[in-house]
């Protein structure tokens, strides 16, 4: 509770500070009160709050809340000359997103159908302006338009879901559900079904599954890089957190009714995600398509569900959103420097800018899953969890799909280190360099020593 | 423990100090890798040959997943930790006339590869063994890639996609192991002692055998080798050529024939199938090249499918001889890219037909070039023999055939590589090579060491035949007892 109060007066203030044209000092105001909130989140550990029935602050609801508001403080940190360059109002950019941050922690830890999808809306207004927040560019505009349509589409869905499952038990409440599914469990009520299915698919809409996906790759490409960083890896964990809290715990008894559904999106979504992402020529694209593949190995976790589902869900969104924020920090510098964003504009990185062009390898790397990266572990963490019930065959698939995903993951690497460019040299602001350096620390020691974060939750 | 912890982690250190050390990159690297070499020596003279596994080291490493850093020493792998440490200052010296462009780099990322190399050979832990296994494959990537010729980021990308192609799914027949334990561990121990039905020792067999295929690389899956071999730099090859490919056969004696012996049994004729079309087909596309290089590479593929054939055949000849051969092979090979190198240093070109008459010009590099050759073609009295005759031997003792076959081998062998040989060093001068310069300083040290040790090692190979003995008869021991009590 302490956490959302916390991020929402921060939000408050910095708009306030820019009503007064205190640029300098919005920064510094979100930082701390982003680590005040961390500080919140450490503190309550252990505990199992619950807050007026709607909200629960147990181990899996803060362990997601500090991989989002880690996230989101080094997206913060990305932020220096950003905005400025683009916009006056940058206050609004800092206070919407920490509005979607606060929705986030919601969809985190919601105890109560009604606050999962207050979260859900607070995210998702905060994140269709920021989509569209340059106001002149025509692909922003674009990005916001179908963010929104699809958006309030999948929202759509979504409560229609809710009001079933409401139907068939008379609760919005996770507890009584439950308590409803194992009481009755030879008499579910027929319309709890397709509330179930309807959930399932207004969730995947928000996660970006197949074949839900097609909004991702034309909002993520019009979308300010810095947007579509937030809205790629912390937004993305939020929505998984949400899905696995609904789906792992009160309606894991029906697990048998909509594991069948839920495997077919997998497969699709590894699929689609990997093959068109190999024919990108564009590297935020890519990103953009490989999401939607991370997305398919995340929902791994939810077709063997076992007591680890959600801390190996945390371990693979944590390596998956810190290497991404390499990756669109990089690409950011990039696109700062050249004008473009396609993979020939990385040609020759690594003469001039090693570090940089080291920190980008390791985030590739571990986005591939080689060894000793974080990626790894995420990505053995969810064979192992599917290879509990010995579904070899998909494992088998999946394994096809991650050598897809060498090849486009290693064009980077290849553009970077083999092939021969323009030589130009990036202007790294220290901050840049913290982010990546901090992100690149994180990666590698959840590759090296995985334990510390294993058994969180 | 100490000493095996030290002897994995000293060339990473090296690998870290190299990074920072700019010009003089070379020399520290070479002395990490001599120093690395007087250690593993150390662990030689302190290895006892009959007793089990040695200088153990067993530490918790992420619990909760019942992954144990658990290494140790037997037999088998003192013999590939040494040809590991022997190999790496040589490859290292090898490079000293070369100027590499990021040589900080280039050392660090081979003293880099030394520590994966030599956690696969140490392994007892599967997860263990599969870290290592990959964390080869990143930096011999990147040398290929970065330091190699024309067309290398294509073929060295197929490279790097077949090589983990064959990993992943053996990743998944690890942790099909790991769910099938009881103890929940990736112990080796417990993987021995696991009771799998046919069916599953079958699909895990395939699981293991097509990553070490890869690998090595045996019949069809070779695909990516000739081209690797011609496109890496050479200290990209020999590390490829010397040393990795031992990964593979390593991992078929240590995981693959203990673990699911009945499968191993089921498929052998396959696998020995494969491994001898596998001779015969590389040599006689290695008659036909005309490029040196391509040449070795292809009769390299000759003799690795002798060594898998041998390997196959369960019996302690066929074991001893794949040993043997492991080392020699190792060296010889290694000795044949050098000579390649330090030709193609001096003229620019490879083409069998372009060169001739260096002999007279280079009397030492003809010399050392002929006892290499000898060697490769498995002369008596050279360190190849050894190797291939126990390897026939142990052949021999499935099929006649196959042995007469596999046999070939040393026939085909001698003609391609013989003709090369004459081709390139003897018959008359031309405009290229009458300018060609004899061998000095580190080239005539590395040559002659590497000559020196095809003699000794040819007429003396007891030391090292009684190095494994005793691991290898415990191995098929443990195989043929396991055998027995799946029928």
């Amino acid at each position: 509770m302490n956490i959302i109060i916390t991020i929402s007066i921060t939000a408050f203030i910095v708009l306030y500070a820019g009503l007064f044209k205190a640029n300098k000092a919005l920064l510094p105001l979100t930082v701390v009160g982003l680590l005040t909130a961390l500080g919140f989140t450490f503190c309550a550990w252990g505990g199992n709050a619950v807050h007026f029935g709607m909200m629960q602050t147990d181990n899996f609801a803060l362990a997601f809340s500090g991989v989002c508001i880690v996230g989101t403080l080094l997206i913060f940190l990305l932020t220096q000359n950003y905005f400025h360059a683009k916009s006056d109002n940058i206050a609004e950019y800092y206070t919407l997103i920490l509005f979607a941050l606060a929705g986030m922690i919601m969809m985190v830890s919601y105890k109560n159908m009604a606050m999962l999808f207050v979260g859900l809306e607070i995210m998702s207004v905060s994140l269709y302006i920021l989509a569209g927040i340059r106001k002149k560019d025509f692909a922003s505009n674009e990005a916001s338009l179908k963010y929104f349509l699809m958006g309030a589409f999948s929202t759509g869905f979504l409560l229609f879901g809710i009001t079933l499952i409401y139907g068939a038990t008379g609760s919005f409440d996770l507890d009584k559900i439950q308590a409803y599914l194992v009481n009755n469990s030879t008499s579910v009520s027929p319309i709890f079904y397709p509330g179930v299915i309807l959930m399932m698919i207004g969730l995947c809409f928000k996660i970006g599954a197949a074949p839900f996906h097609f909004w991702t790759p034309d909002v993520y490409e019009g979308a300010p890089s810095l947007i579509t960083t937030f809205m790629s890896t912390v937004v993305k964990t939020a929505g998984f957190a949400a899905f696995l809290r609904l789906f792992a715990g009160p309606l894991e008894p029906l697990h048998e009714f909509w594991v069948m559904p839920l495997i077919v999106i997998v497969c699709l979504t590894l699929f689609i995600g990997n093959v068109t992402a190999l024919f990108q020529k564009n590297f935020k694209r890519m990103l953009a398509y490989s999401s939607i593949s991370h997305a398919g190995y995340l929902l791994f976790s939810l077709i063997v569900i076992t007591k680890n589902s959600g801390n190996n869900v945390l371990v693979y969104a944590a390596a998956y959103t810190f290497a991404s924020i390499i990756a669109f920090a990089v690409l950011i510098l990039v696109k700062q420097k050249t004008g473009s964003d396609s993979f020939e504009s990385f040609n020759g990185l690594g003469k001039k800018n090693p570090l940089v062009a080291l920190c980008l390898t390791v985030a590739m790397l571990s986005l591939a899953g080689i060894p000793l990266t974080a990626g790894f572990i995420g990505k053995y963490l969810m064979f192992l969890n599917v290879m509990t019930e010995y579904k070899t065959l998909l494992v088998a698939f999946a394994i096809l799909n991650a050598l897809v995903g060498f090849y486009y993951y290693f064009r980077v690497i290849v553009a970077m280190w083999f092939k021969d460019g323009s030589e130009t040299v990036l202007s790294t602001p220290a901050q840049y360099k913290v982010v990546l350096l901090v992100s690149v620390a994180i990666t590698l020691v959840l590759g090296i020593c995985p334990a510390i974060i294993l058994n969180l939750i | 423990m100490e000493q095996l912890l030290l002897l994995i982690f000293l060339p990473l250190a090296g690998a870290i100090i190299t990074a920072f050390a700019g010009k003089s990159a070379k020399i520290v690297s070479t002395v990490f890798s001599v120093v690395s070499l007087g250690l593993a020596l150390f662990i030689a003279c302190n290895f006892i040959p009959n007793a089990s596994t040695q200088f153990e080291a067993n530490l918790p490493w992420i619990a909760d997943l019942g992954i144990n850093f658990h290494a140790g020493i037997d037999g088998i792998s003192m013999l590939v930790v040494l040809l590991t440490n022997l190999l790496i200052p040589i490859i290292i010296l090898s490079s000293y006339k070369h100027d590499y462009k990021n040589q900080a780099a280039f050392y660090a990322l081979i003293l880099f590869m030394q520590t994966g190399l030599l956690l696969v050979f140490t392994a007892l832990d599967a997860f263990l063994f599969y870290i290592g296994w990959e964390a080869a494959l990143i930096p011999i990537y990147f040398i290929c890639a970065f330091w190699g010729g024309k067309d290398r980021v294509r073929i060295n990308m197929k490279f790097f996609v077949y090589t983990i192609a064959g990993s992943l799914f053996m990743l998944m027949g690890i942790i099909y192991l790991y769910l099938q334990n009881p103890a929940h561990n990736f112990e080796i121990s417990a993987f021995y002692a696991l009771n799998l039905d046919a069916a599953q020792q079958g699909w895990i067999f395939w699981a293991f055998f097509i990553a070490f295929a890869i690998k090595m690389p045996v019949f069809p899956f070779h695909t990516w080798q000739p081209d690797t071999y011609t496109a890496a730099p050479t200290q990209g090859t020999m590390l490829l050529s010397g040393i990795m490919l031992k990964m593979g056969i390593y991992g078929v004696i240590r995981w693959l024939l203990p673990i699911v012996p009945a499968g191993v049994q089921d498929w052998s004729c396959v696998a020995i199938g494969l491994s001898i079309i596998g001779i015969v087909y590389a040599s006689l596309i290695a008659f036909t090249q005309k490029d040196a290089k391509r040449l070795v590479a292809y009769s390299s593929i000759g003799h690795v499918g002798l060594i898998s054939a041998g390997i196959f055949a369960l019996n302690q000849q066929g074991m001893q001889g794949a040993m043997v051969q492991m080392l020699s092979h190792g060296i010889n090979v290694v000795g044949l890219f050098f000579v390649l190198d330090i030709i193609f240093s001096r003229v620019k070109t490879n083409k069998i037909e372009e060169l001739g008459g260096i002999a007279k010009a280079a009397p030492q590099l003809a010399i050392t070039f002929l006892i290499i050759v000898l060697g490769t073609v498995a002369l008596p009295g050279t360190n190849g023999f050894i190797g291939e005759f126990l390897l026939l031997m142990g052949v021999y003792n499935v099929g006649i055939w196959a042995a007469a076959i596999a046999g070939l081998t040393i026939i085909f062998g001698a003609v391609y590589m013989l003709r090369m040989y004459q081709n390139v060093m003897l018959g008359k001068t031309n405009e290229l090579t009458i300018t060609f310069s004899d061998i000095q300083g580190s080239e005539k040290f590395v040559l002659y060491l590497i000559c020196a040790l095809i003699i000794v090692l040819g007429v003396y190979p007891k030391p090292l035949l009684h190095l494994t003995e005793a691991s290898v008869q415990h191995l098929l021991e443990q195989v043929n007892q396991k055998l027995t009590s799946v029928k």
